[in-house]
C-alpha cells in the first residue's frame, strides 16, 4: 500500500511537468488575449521532433546528452514557428480563434503522424533522457524518492513557475502581455504594438508547447506514437482556466490532475479485474467538472481573450 | 524633452475608411498655451482628426507641423515624444492593474529589466502636487469611480512630459460640480500647456476655450474667437440650420398608472447594488424622464424592467400585473417595448437583414408564420411598408441591418418597437450619437406614441431632451431616486445639484 | 455601366482571394508530399483520379459521403446558433454503442421496425451526449470547445470498455475487443448491389431537406440563427437563448449520434475499435467548407468523402502516409477560417481595388 503511494506521488511529480510546461504556455497565450487551442497539435510536432534527433543518430542506443538537448531545441523552435503560423491566422487575418484552433490541432497531429510514418516507420523506441537520482538528496526516506530521483529537466521546468511569475509581474513585457489580453485599446493609446506583443507570446507558448511534447517523447515515454499527446495539450488549456491564469494556481492544477491519472495507473497495475477505462475516462471528467465548478472570474481574468484587436473598429 | 511646442498645426488633413469620408481637407493650428475647442456633432470627425495627430491612424493626405516643422506620427509614441499627449474619451485604462501599473505602461522611462515602480510612483507624486490631482497609486482601476478614474487619465498622460494636452469630451460622465472643478484645473494648466478640448456643450466651450473650431461632416465649418460669438450662433453653426426643437406641449396625464415600481433591489455585474430601493411609478400617457450620471443605475433599471437582470428584491408592477422575475419573452408580450442603450448589439442583430430584425420580437405572430413556419412573403411586404412609413435609407430590406448608418438603425429599431404597439416605452440613450435630423425624428415618435395614451420612460443624460419632451423628470443617484420634478420646476442649475447627489431638503 | 464594373472589381477580389487560398493549399500539400519523399503530381493523381476509375470506387466515396453529411449538418445547425461542437466524434461513439446494443436487443423483429428504432436509439443518445456539454455552455458558460474534447476521450474509453466487456463478441478468437456481427434484420441494404453504397444515403438526403427547412423556413431555425448571430441581441429580442442552445447542441448530437449508427449497420455491421475513422472531425471540416449552410453541405462532402477515400488509395499505391489527409484538413480549416474574415474586410478589398482597378469608381455611397 505504501508503495503504491510512493509510486503515485513519484509519477504525479515526474509527469505533471509536460503538462506543466504547456499550461504555462498556454498562460502566456491567454494572458495576452489569444485562446490557442491548437497546443495538442503543437506539442503533437514537438514530441515527434524530440524523438527524431535521437532516432537518427543513434537508434535505440545511447546518444550524447547534447544531441537529447538539440532534440529539445528542436521541437521549441518548431513550436515557435507553429505558433507563429497560429498568430497569423488569429492575429493577422483575425480568423475566430476556437475553430482555428481545432485545425491548427489536426494540422500539427496530422503532419507529426505523416513524418513519423515515413521517417521512422513503426514502434521504435529510444534511451532517452535518463533520470537521475541526486546523491544524499534522493537517500532521505520516502521524500528523497519522491522528490529527488528525476530527470535533469524536471527540475528545470519547475523553476518555470517562479520564473514565468516574475516576467509575467516584474518585467515590462509582463506588463504589457497583462495589458494587451485586458484592455488592448489602452496599451495601444500608449504605444505599445498589440498585435506584436501578442505574436510573441503565441511564439513564446509554441515554443513552450513544443518543449512539452519533446519531454513526454524523450523523458516519459522515450518512443512517439501518433495518438502519444492524448488530449494533454487541451487540458493544459483547461488548466489555465482552472488556475485562473496564475502560475502557482496553475502548478496546483497541473499536480492535482497528474495525481489523478497516476493513481489511476497504480490501480491499473494492482487491480486487473476492475475495468480500466473507466479510470482512464476520469481525468477528462475531472477536467469537466473542474470547469463546471471553477468558474472564470470577470474582474481578474484577461478580459480581451479570444477577441482579435483591430484599432479601427469603433463599436 | 522635447523643446517647447509653439505651433501645432495641421494642413489639409484627410482620410477616408471605408464608405466614410472621416476627415475632408481639415486645417487648423494651436498656438502655445492657448485652448482651442474642438466642436461638433457626434461623427463630424473630431476623434478622427485627433486619433491622427496622436498616431493612432495615418492620414490619406494631408500635414502635421510642429513649430513650422513637418513631422509624422507613425505611432503613439511618436506623438509622446514630440510631447502630445491626449485624454481619451473612454478611458485608456486596464482595469486589472493598479494606478501605479497603468502610468507605467506608457513611461517607457522606467521599463528597465523590471519595471521600476519607485521611479512611477515619484513620478505621480510630483505631477499630484502640481496640479493638485490627488490619486492612490495602489488602487486597482476598477475600484475607482468615474471621476478618479478620469483623474489617472489625467495624472498618466502629464507624467509623460505632455506640452500639449488633448481631451476627448473629458466631461461626458461628469456630474456638473465635477465639471466646474475640471474646467477651473484646465484653465490653471493652461499656463504651461496649449490644450484641444473636444466637447458638444457649449457652456463649457464658452467657459474655458480661446478660440473655438467647428467640425461638420469631416469638414471645418467656422474657426474664430470664442469670446467673439455667442452659444447660439456656435450651436447654429454645429448643426447647419436654426435648432429647432421638438416640444412637449401636453402635460395631461390623466391615465391610470402604467408601471409602478416598489423598493427594487438590483445588482450591477461587478456585484454592488445598483438600484438600492427604488421606487417610482410612470402613468399612461406620460413621459417620465431619468435624469443622472451614467452609471448611477439607469442601464440596471432598464435591463430589471424588461426581465434581463435578475431582481434581489422589490417588485415591478405593470398593467396591474406583477413582471418581477418574468422572462423577457412574457414581458415583451405584455406590452413592453425597449429601445436598449448600445443599439448595434442590443437592438439588432448586426449581420441578418432587416427584414429578419423587423421580426425579431414577433416571429411566432400569426402575420409572420404559421404553425412555426415563416411566411417569407408577408414579411418582406411587412419590412417594405416599414422602410417606407419610417424613411429607413437602405439599398433594399435584405441589406445586414448592422450595416446601416446609427440614425437609420435607431429607425429600424423604432419600426419594430413602435408597431407592435407597445403600451408601454423603455427608451435608452435614445439619441445618442443621432444627428440633429434623426434626434427630432426620435422625439416626435416618442411623443406620438403619448399622446396615444402610452406611457415612456425616458433615461437621458441629455439635460436639454429630458427638459423638451418629459413631462416628469426624476432624478438618479447611487440608485435612487432623489426627487422627481415637473418640467416646470426643473431647471439645469436644480437638475445638475439633485445629480451630483445633493439633496434639496438640506 | 458604372454599376457592371463595380460588380466586376469586387468579384475579382474574390476569385482572387479564393484562388489564391486554394493554391496555398495544394502548395502546402506539395511540400508535405516532399517532405515524406513522394511524388507531389502522382499523389495529387491518386487523390483525384481513383474515384472515378470505376462506378464501384465512385460509389466508396458516396458511402463516406453519408455519416459526413450527416454530421456536417448537425455542426450547421449548432454553429448556426453560436455553439462549437468539436464533440461529433464522442457523440458518434455514443450513437454506435446504443444503436449496436439495441440492435441485438431487436433479434428478430421485422426490419421496417427494427431499422428505424436502432438509428432513432442512436440519435436518442448522441442527442444527450450533445445535451450535457450545451446545458453546461447555456447554464453554466463553461466552454464547449474544452468540455466536448474532454468528452470525447471519455466516449472513446466508454466505448472501448463495452466492446472488451459487455457487448464483446461471445464467438470471437482472434481477441481484438468488438461486438458480434449485427443481426440481418438490422442492417441496412445495399443501394447499389454490389458497390458499398448503402441506403443510409436516403437518410442522408432527407435530413438535408430537413436541416435546410429548419433552419432558414421555421421559427425555431430564425431564432437559433438569430441567437447565434448576436445572442445579446437576441437575449433583448425576447428570445430564449440558452433553451435554443440547448436544442442546437441536442440536434446536433443526434446527427453525429444518427451518423454513428448508419455507419455501423450500413458499413463496419459490427461494433469495432476506430470506428468512427475520424468522421467527427471531418464533420466539422465539411460543415465550415460549406459555410454553415445544409444545401452546399453535400458538394463539401463530396469533396471530403474524396479525401477520405484517398486514405485507403494511398496506402496500396504509393509511400505517402495517409496521416496526409488529416494534415490536409487541418490545412483547409486554417485556410477557409482565414478566407473567411479576409474576404468580408472591407480595407483588403479597398487595398485590392486601389492596385488593381486604380481607374474604377468606388462604392457609391449610402444614399442619404
Amino acid at each position: 500500500m505504501a508503495d503504491i503511494i510512493i509510486n503515485t506521488l513519484t509519477f504525479t511529480v515526474r509527469f505533471s511537468v509536460a503538462l506543466l510546461i504547456a499550461s504555462m504556455g498556454e498562460m502566456f497565450n491567454q494572458k495576452a488575449g489569444i485562446f490557442n487551442l491548437g497546443c495538442e497539435g503543437i506539442m503533437s510536432m514537438g514530441a515527434f521532433l524530440g524523438m527524431l534527433v535521437p532516432f537518427t543518430v543513434g537508434g535505440a542506443g545511447i546518444v550524447p546528452w547534447y544531441v537529447n538537448i538539440s532534440g529539445l531545441l528542436l521541437a521549441s523552435i518548431c513550436g515557435c514557428l507553429l505558433g507563429l503560423l497560429f498568430g497569423l491566422v488569429v492575429i493577422t487575418f483575425r480568423a475566430p480563434q476556437g475553430i482555428a484552433g481545432i485545425g491548427m490541432q489536426m494540422f500539427g497531429v496530422g503532419l507529426a503522424g505523416t513524418l513519423f510514418r515515413s521517417y521512422i516507420g513503426g514502434q521504435q523506441s529510444i534511451s532517452g533522457i535518463e533520470a537521475v537520482s541526486i546523491p544524499v538528496l534522493s537517500n532521505i526516506p520516502v521524500l528523497g524518492k519522491i522528490l529527488f530521483t528525476h530527470n535533469p529537466v524536471v527540475y528545470l521546468a519547475y523553476l518555470l513557475v517562479p520564473l514565468a511569475w516574475f516576467i509575467l509581474y516584474k518585467t515590462p513585457w509582463g506588463l504589457k502581455i497583462r495589458a494587451v489580453g485586458t484592455y488592448p485599446r489602452a496599451a495601444d493609446s500608449l504605444g505599445i504594438n498589440v498585435n506584436l506583443i501578442r505574436f510573441q507570446s503565441l511564439m513564446v507558448g509554441g515554443a513552450m508547447a513544443g518543449f512539452a511534447g519533446a519531454f513526454l517523447s524523450l523523458c516519459q515515454a522515450k518512443q512517439f506514437s501518433a495518438g502519444m499527446i492524448n488530449g494533454r495539450g487541451f487540458i493544459a488549456v483547461a488548466l489555465v482556466y482552472f488556475g485562473q491564469w496564475h502560475p502557482t494556481k496553475i502548478l496546483l492544477g497541473a499536480l492535482l490532475f497528474t495525481f489523478a491519472e497516476s493513481l489511476q495507473r497504480q490501480v491499473q497495475i494492482f487491480g486487473q479485474s476492475f475495468p480500466y477505462e473507466f479510470l482512464a475516462m476520469f481525468p477528462y471528467l475531472l477536467v469537466i467538472s473542474v470547469l463546471t465548478f471553477n468558474r472564470k472570474s470577470n474582474k481578474l481574468g484577461p478580459s480581451a481573450l479570444g477577441k482579435p484587436f483591430n484599432r479601427e473598429m469603433r463599436i | 524633452m522635447s523643446e517647447f511646442i509653439k505651433e501645432l498645426r495641421v494642413e489639409h488633413i484627410t482620410k477616408r475608411f471605408p464608405g466614410i469620408l472621416a476627415s475632408d481637407d481639415i486645417s487648423l493650428s494651436v498656438g502655445e498655451h492657448e485652448i482651442l475647442a474642438l466642436v461638433g456633432e457626434n461623427g463630424a470627425g473630431k476623434t478622427t482628426l485627433m486619433n491622427i495627430i496622436m498616431g493612432l491612424y495615418q492620414q490619406d493626405e494631408g500635414h502635421i507641423y510642429i513649430n513650422d516643422k513637418e513631422v509624422h506620427f507613425k505611432t503613439p509614441n511618436d506623438a509622446f515624444s514630440a510631447g502630445i499627449g491626449m485624454v481619451h474619451q473612454q478611458y485608456m485604462l486596464v482595469p486589472n492593474m493598479t494606478v501605479l501599473e497603468n502610468v507605467a505602461l506608457g513611461l517607457k522611462d522606467c521599463w528597465k529589466k523590471t519595471v521600476d515602480l519607485n521611479m512611477v510612483e515619484e513620478r505621480i507624486k510630483l505631477i499630484s502636487e502640481k496640479y493638485g490631482l490627488v490619486v492612490d497609486p495602489k488602487a486597482y482601476i476598477w475600484q475607482l469611480s468615474v471621476g478618479e478614474q478620469q483623474r489617472v487619465e489625467l495624472v498618466k498622460t502629464l507624467c509623460q512630459g505632455v506640452r500639449f494636452l488633448i481631451l476627448d469630451e473629458p466631461t461626458s460622465a461628469l456630474t456638473p460640480q465635477e465639471t466646474d472643478e475640471l474646467i477651473l484645473l484646465l484653465r490653471k494648466m493652461s499656463n504651461e500647456l496649449s490644450i484641444i478640448f473636444i466637447s458638444h456643450k457649449l457652456n463649457e466651450v464658452k467657459a474655458i476655450s480661446h478660440k473655438v473650431c467647428i467640425l461638420r461632416h469631416g469638414k471645418v465649418v467656422f474657426e474664430g474667437n470664442t469670446s467673439d460669438y455667442s452659444s447660439k450662433e456656435i450651436a447654429a453653426l454645429m448643426t447647419g440650420h436654426e435648432i429647432e426643437i421638438t416640444e412637449n406641449t401636453d402635460d395631461s396625464t390623466t391615465g391610470d398608472t402604467a408601471l409602478e415600481i416598489s423598493d427594487l433591489c438590483v445588482k450591477s455585474d461587478r456585484g454592488f447594488l445598483a438600484l438600492d430601493n427604488f421606487s417610482l411609478a410612470v402613468k399612461f400617457g406620460e413621459i417620465m424622464g431619468i435624469s443622472g450620471v451614467s452609471g448611477n443605475g439607469q442601464k440596471e433599471l432598464a435591463e430589471a424592467i424588461n426581465g434581463l437582470r435578475k431582481v434581489e428584491s422589490g417588485s415591478i408592477i405593470f398593467k396591474n400585473k406583477n413582471i418581477t422575475g418574468k422572462s423577457p419573452f412574457d414581458i415583451i408580450n405584455l406590452g413592453m417595448g425597449y429601445i436598449p442603450e448600445e443599439r448595434n448589439i442590443e437592438g439588432i442583430v448586426p449581420s441578418m437583414s432587416i427584414k429578419d430584425n423587423i421580426i425579431l420580437k414577433d416571429s411566432e405572430k400569426n402575420m409572420f408564420s404559421n404553425k412555426h413556419i415563416l411566411k417569407n412573403k408577408s414579411i418582406e411586404e411587412y419590412t417594405e411598408k416599414m422602410v417606407k412609413q419610417f424613411d429607413i435609407r437602405t439599398p433594399s430590406i435584405q441589406t445586414a441591418a448592422g450595416s446601416l448608418s446609427g440614425g437609420n438603425i435607431q429607425k429600424v429599431i423604432l419600426a419594430r418597437e413602435i408597431n407592435r404597439n407597445p403600451d408601454f416605452l423603455v427608451c435608452v440613450y435614445p439619441i445618442r450619437g443621432l444627428d440633429m435630423g434623426a434626434a427630432e425624428f426620435v422625439h416626435k415618435q416618442l411623443l406620438d406614441l403619448k399622446y396615444k395614451g402610452k406611457g415612456i420612460l425616458l433615461i437621458s443624460e441629455e439635460l436639454e431632451e429630458i427638459m423638451n419632451i418629459c413631462d416628469r423628470i426624476a432624478v438618479i443617484f447611487k440608485g435612487k431616486i432623489q426627487k422627481v420634478l415637473s418640467r416646470k420646476e426643473a431647471t439645469t442649475s436644480r437638475l445638475g445639484v439633485l445629480m451630483a447627489g445633493v439633496s434639496e431638503d438640506d | 455601366m458604372i454599376k457592371v464594373n463595380m460588380i466586376n472589381y469586387k468579384v475579382a477580389y474574390k476569385i482572387f482571394v479564393i484562388s489564391l487560398a486554394i493554391i496555398i493549399a495544394i502548395t502546402i500539400g506539395a511540400v508535405i508530399i516532399i517532405a515524406v519523399g513522394g511524388n507531389v503530381f502522382e499523389t495529387y493523381w491518386i487523390i483525384i483520379s481513383m474515384p472515378f476509375r470505376n462506378f464501384r470506387s465512385f460509389c466508396e466515396v458516396l458511402t463516406r459521403m453519408i455519416p459526413l453529411t450527416i454530421i456536417a449538418l448537425g455542426i450547421c445547425v449548432s454553429s448556426r446558433c453560436g455553439i462549437n461542437n468539436i464533440g461529433a466524434e464522442g457523440q458518434m461513439y455514443m450513437g454506435i454503442i446504443s444503436a449496436c446494443a439495441m440492435a441485438f436487443f431487436l433479434q428478430g423483429v421485422p426490419r421496417v421496425f427494427a431499422i428505424p428504432v436502432c438509428i432513432l436509439t442512436g440519435a436518442l443518445f448522441g442527442g444527450v451526449y450533445g445535451f450535457i456539454p450545451g446545458f453546461l455552455k447555456a447554464k453554466l458558460d463553461v466552454s464547449e470547445l474544452l468540455s466536448t474534447v474532454m468528452l470525447n476521450y471519455a466516449a472513446s474509453q466508454f466505448y472501448k470498455f463495452c466492446i472488451r466487456i459487455p457487448l464483446r463478441d461471445p464467438n470471437d478468437t482472434t481477441g481484438t475487443p468488438m461486438s458480434a456481427r449485427l443481426p440481418e434484420n438490422t442492417l441496412l441494404s445495399k443501394f447499389v448491389r454490389g458497390t458499398s453504397l448503402h441506403s443510409g444515403i436516403i437518410l442522408a438526403v432527407i435530413l438535408v431537406v430537413f436541416i435546410y427547412i429548419l433552419l432558414f423556413k421555421t421559427t425555431w431555425g430564425y431564432k437559433m440563427r438569430a441567437s447565434g448571430a448576436s445572442a445579446r441581441a437576441a437575449k433583448y429580442g425576447g428570445i430564449n437563448v440558452s433553451k435554443y442552445l440547448i436544442i442546437a447542441m441536442v440536434i446536433s448530437g443526434a446527427c453525429a449520434g444518427m451518423a454513428g449508427s448508419v455507419e455501423l449497420m450500413g458499413v463496419q455491421a459490427r461494433a469495432m475499435e476506430n470506428i468512427t475513422s475520424g468522421y467527427g472531425f471531418s464533420g466539422i471540416v465539411v460543415a465550415l467548407f460549406a459555410t454553415l449552410h445544409p444545401l452546399a453541405v453535400i458538394p463539401a462532402a463530396f469533396f471530403f468523402g474524396i479525401l477520405l477515400y484517398s486514405q485507403v488509395n494511398l496506402q496500396i499505391l504509393s509511400s505517402v502516409p495517409p496521416n496526409l489527409v488529416e494534415t490536409i484538413q487541418g490545412v483547409i480549416i486554417l485556410i477557409i477560417v482565414s478566407l473567411q474574415m479576409v474576404i468580408s474586410s472591407p480595407y483588403s478589398l479597398e487595398r485590392f481595388r486601389k492596385r488593381f482597378f486604380k481607374n474604377q469608381i468606388k462604392e457609391i455611397k449610402e444614399v442619404k
